[in-house]
């Protein structure tokens, strides 16, 4: 086959556009979780439950989730992108960050909504 | 009254060196001596197997951009004296190099002419001109006056990493210039060559670009304004 250079993936865009709106979701979610922990009434096992199975909490706290893993895809694959030159190591490194972070989301989802 | 500077400079021949070097040299300057360039062709008066490009000395050709004490600039338009001595001039970085403060822009260029850096309109011409309001002028100020010298895109990482897929601050200023002008017909076309996660979305703000422009433009802004564009014809 011909090696030759190419770019044009026609995509970018929107992952740029998901990364700023998945980062203001993580800002409010440490502002929201900030003051809610300052307000605590104890800090023990009790208070942290109930805080946590609250449901605007547990709402909040997966969008929270979801837009960490989300972030980190681009993050990460940005890196493999940059520094990974191999195409098939950087198509292995891709599926492996993708399936991991699949899985944290599924694991993040199973803990929160056992509370 | 002379001054003496001391100087560090890279050095390779590739027909005579087996490794680039940095030569250690004083200059005896005069006052009249006050940009860098003054002392390069006074050194090069003293050894001329040293090489490096110039042409107008005035910050407007842009042929002699070099990395000067760590940060790239024009040796014409800096200030001797407001320089740290030893004064350590390398080529620039990230791209290779030809001999001593020489390099190949290629790939600079071959990136600048990928973002048709030409207005492109198919309308019949008028009879005298296309004209332009004040306005339309005013928003290519700050984005023709790029002189080429890859300051910036040669002090960018996402350059030095991706040369041959990103576009680089300079192409992606002159990208903005024609998008931003009404005369040019092909603004969907400029973006839709743009929408690609190597050739605009490796910027990731890192602003050295800003830092070092010796025209004192604002690469990161115009990418902003590509971005923005990309936005309102998304949603």
């Amino acid at each position: 086959m011909v090696k030759r250079l190419v770019v044009g993936a026609h995509y970018g865009f929107r992952d740029w556009l998901v990364q700023r709106v998945t980062g203001t979701v993580m800002a409010f979610f440490t502002v929201y979780m900030l003051v809610r922990i300052a307000a605590l009434p104890a800090w023990d096992n009790a208070a942290w439950r109930a805080l946590m199975s609250g449901g605007f909490t547990k709402f909040v706290t997966f969008l929270f989730a979801l837009s960490l893993f989300f972030h980190a895809w681009i993050g990460v694959r940005d890196i493999w992108m940059d520094y990974v030159k191999p195409i098939s190591v950087r198509l292995t490194l891709h599926a492996i960050t993708l399936l991991a972070l699949t899985g944290y989301a599924g694991w993040v989802a199973q803990i929160l909504w056992r509370l | 009254m002379t001054r003496t500077v001391k100087f560090k400079i890279y050095r390779y021949d590739p027909d005579k060196d087996a490794a680039p070097y940095m030569q250690d040299l004083s200059v005896e300057l005069d006052p009249s001596d006050r940009k860098l360039l003054d002392a390069l062709v006074k050194i090069k008066a003293l050894d001329d197997s040293m090489s490096y490009r110039r042409s107008c000395r005035e910050g407007v050709c842009g042929s002699d951009a070099m990395n000067i004490n760590g940060k790239n600039g024009l040796a014409c338009l800096t200030d001797i004296d407001s320089l740290a001595q030893p004064i350590t001039l390398r080529p620039l970085p990230g791209l290779p190099v030809i001999r001593d403060l020489i390099v190949d822009m290629t790939q600079f260029f071959k990136q600048y002419h990928s973002i048709k850096p030409y207005v492109v309109n198919n309308s019949p011409a008028p009879e005298k001109e296309r004209l332009q309001t004040p306005d339309e002028r005013e928003e290519l100020n700050g984005l023709y006056e790029c002189i080429l010298c890859a300051c910036c895109s040669t002090s960018c990482p996402s350059f030095w990493w991706n040369p041959d897929k990103f576009v680089g601050p300079a192409g992606l200023l002159a990208a903005y210039r024609f998008i931003a002008d009404t005369r040019d017909e092909a603004t969907n076309e400029r973006l839709d060559n743009l929408e690609d996660p190597y050739r605009l979305f490796r910027c990731h703000t890192i602003m050295n670009c800003v830092d070092v422009c010796p025209k004192h433009l604002n690469p990161t802004k115009a990418i902003g304004k590509i971005k923005e564009l990309m936005l309102s014809r998304a949603v």
